[in-house]
């Protein structure tokens, strides 16, 4: 049953907010990637004497207080925050689903003691977790990463046992067994395939969420490290011009949001679609 | 009822002892020397050497885990090397403004998102309906820190209606200096309240008893009060506690940009001077606010919602 619910919920035809979310992030990503090949810009390369200059034909979105196009390093901070969302989710998925299939899987203690352990994972805030790495592993966009990894499984653990414990019971997973396949074989080419479907659609907004997060760690000088700047590295560095040089933190703040609207609707749009057809 | 109170607070107190070996093994995962690294270079050895031996770091790692357990028990925290203070003072001189902007920010998220959550479902499909959701995911991918900087801009700079940075003690003074970083972390999780409710109203007003009461003839406001809400809100309480556990993490940010002297600034300021201990001390209480709120929401829970009773009593 819930095999073919999710194939047609990946499969079949997309509702229209769908496709206008799908529109929105296909163009920030598609401007990310080849925008900065296109500048005529360096991200990183200051030019002291063309700062804090307003939008111009030369300059779409100004220049920053080192004269830095803010165009340029928008799209350039995009990819790194896009890479890193992307990356820590799939991180988090994967470690999450592993060790929760893997508990559900092996039953008695091993779960009693695990299932206490993601119920502490879960219970500690986030940024205290994020901020202890930092302490441990030093300041930068990695440390940063293994952090929200560190809090992320936790939640992906608990859906994937939550779904193998209901999975183990249906029959082509007993049928798995009476072939006499070794249980590596039976978690990794059966059972996780399935399992892992339901939190890819809770894990899409995740990747902004984990977006949001670094540019927070930016924002407090634990992230990125300059040079190099991600989104919210922008936004801090924009912060004591706000009142005279605006643009420099409207557009990176701007395509954040452009992110969440556009994922957000995918989301939307896919669970009507499903609710719709069942 | 009273098998499960029991269960759950067992299994809170394993919660808060899992917490407790997690913040210290911060501490141990340090690569190199804490104590060199938190003093910095400049240092004679034999200095270092006596803050470890007041630290207990040459102890067996048990051991060392075993005092720090007895310690928090008894409420010793230890002292700041970096603030030349105990860790209790420290904390308690910052906790004022920070448990007024997490109450703060509680309180507006959950009036806001309760209010627009109900308000999206009943007119579920509406252009209404459609704009609160589209307004709540862009609410959730703004960070919090960029929205403050625009509310101290508009509200702050331009119309001068509040002061942009610092906290004043008091009722008053905390309602001056507080609203705008309420504001500011409340808005995103205005976004999670309003569209878990909205979720959960949905379905409940697609349910068959809604048809029957409205069948029955009650006025649309008795069935939404009386019927719909009632079923609609215990889910929502569970993520409560979650919103708790954001709302600390979003003080940590929203403190640094309107210099408000709370915890969460000082967690900021004891990871840029490695201070272990403070940061250790931070995550115990926030970990345990996180947990005591978990525990609050599931009892409440429990105790609201007849389903959730039975289902225990007969599990």
């Amino acid at each position: 049953m819930a095999e073919i619910k999710f194939r047609s919920r990946l499969g079949g035809t997309w509702s229209t907010e769908t496709k206008v979310g799908a529109s929105i992030v296909g163009v920030v990503v598609l401007a990310a990637l080849v925008g900065p090949i296109l500048s005529p810009w360096e991200p990183n390369a200051p030019d002291v004497l063309g700062s804090l200059e307003p939008p111009s034909f030369a300059h779409w979105m100004g220049t920053d207080s080192v004269g830095r196009d803010v165009l340029t390093r928008t799209l350039v901070g995009t990819q790194i925050s896009l890479l890193a969302g992307v990356l820590v989710t799939i991180a988090t998925v994967v470690i999450g689903t592993i060790i929760g299939s893997l508990v559900a899987y092996a039953g008695g203690w091993v779960d009693a003691f695990l299932s206490r352990v993601v119920d502490t994972a879960i219970a500690i805030p986030f940024i205290v977790v994020v901020l202890a790495t930092v302490v441990i592993l030093g300041v930068g966009t990695f440390s940063v990463g293994v952090g929200m990894v560190v809090v992320g499984w936790a939640v992906y653990a608990r859906l994937a046992r939550a779904e193998v414990l209901s999975l183990r019971e249906h029959e082509f997973i007993m049928a798995t067994k009476s072939l006499g396949y070794s249980p590596a074989r039976i978690l990794f080419r059966h059972v996780i395939p399935n399992v892992i479907r339901p939190s890819l659609t809770f894990a899409t907004m995740d990747v902004v969420a984990a977006m949001v997060v670094l540019a927070a760690m930016s924002y407090l000088g634990f992230g990125t490290q300059p040079p190099v700047a991600d989104l919210g590295s922008i936004i801090a560095g924009g912060q004591p011009f706000l009142l005279s040089a605006w643009w420099i933190s409207t557009l990176p703040a701007l395509v954040l949001i452009a992110l969440g609207v556009g994922v957000g609707m995918i989301d939307d749009g896919f669970s009507t679609g499903s609710k719709a057809k069942r | 009822m009273l098998n499960y109170l029991f269960r759950r607070l067992l299994l809170g107190l394993a919660q808060l002892l899992g917490l407790v070996i997690v913040v210290f093994l911060i501490l141990q995962a340090v690569p190199g020397d804490p104590v060199r690294i938190m003093l910095g270079e400049r240092v004679p050895a034999e200095y270092v050497e006596t803050v470890r031996e007041r630290l207990g770091l040459n102890e067996p790692m048990l051991t060392q885990l075993w005092t720090y357990l007895t310690r928090i028990v008894t409420g010793d925290l230890g002292e700041s090397v970096t603030f030349g203070q105990s860790i209790q003072t420290l904390v308690a001189s910052r906790m004022e403004p920070s448990a007024y902007l997490i109450t703060y920010g509680l309180l507006l998220a959950v009036i806001f998102g309760g209010v627009l959550g109900v308000f999206a479902a009943v007119r579920s499909g509406t252009v209404a309906d459609f704009t609160l959701r589209i307004l709540a995911t862009a609410l959730l991918a703004m960070p919090a820190f960029w929205v403050g900087l625009v509310l101290a801009l508009i509200f702050g700079i331009a119309w001068g209606l509040f002061p942009v940075s610092g906290y004043q003690p008091g009722l008053v003074g905390a309602f001056r200096t507080l609203t705008l970083p309420a504001i500011a972390i409340a808005l995103s999780l205005v976004a999670v309240v309003l569209r878990t409710l909205r979720s959960s109203m949905k379905r409940v007003l697609d349910s068959e008893y809604i048809e029957a009461a409205r069948a029955r003839g009650y006025s649309e406001n008795r069935v939404l009060a009386r019927h719909a809400l009632r079923n609609a809100v215990t889910p929502t309480i569970s993520i409560v506690a979650v919103v708790v556990g954001f709302l600390i993490g979003g003080t940590a940010v929203i403190e640094q940009v309107f210099s408000i002297p709370g915890l969460g600034s000082l967690l900021v300021q004891a990871v840029e001077r490695r201070d272990y201990p403070v940061v250790q001390a931070i995550a115990l209480l926030a970990g345990t606010v996180v947990i005591v709120a978990g525990l609050v929401a599931d009892l409440l829970q429990a105790a609201l919602d007849p389903r959730v009773r039975n289902a225990i009593r007969n599990g």
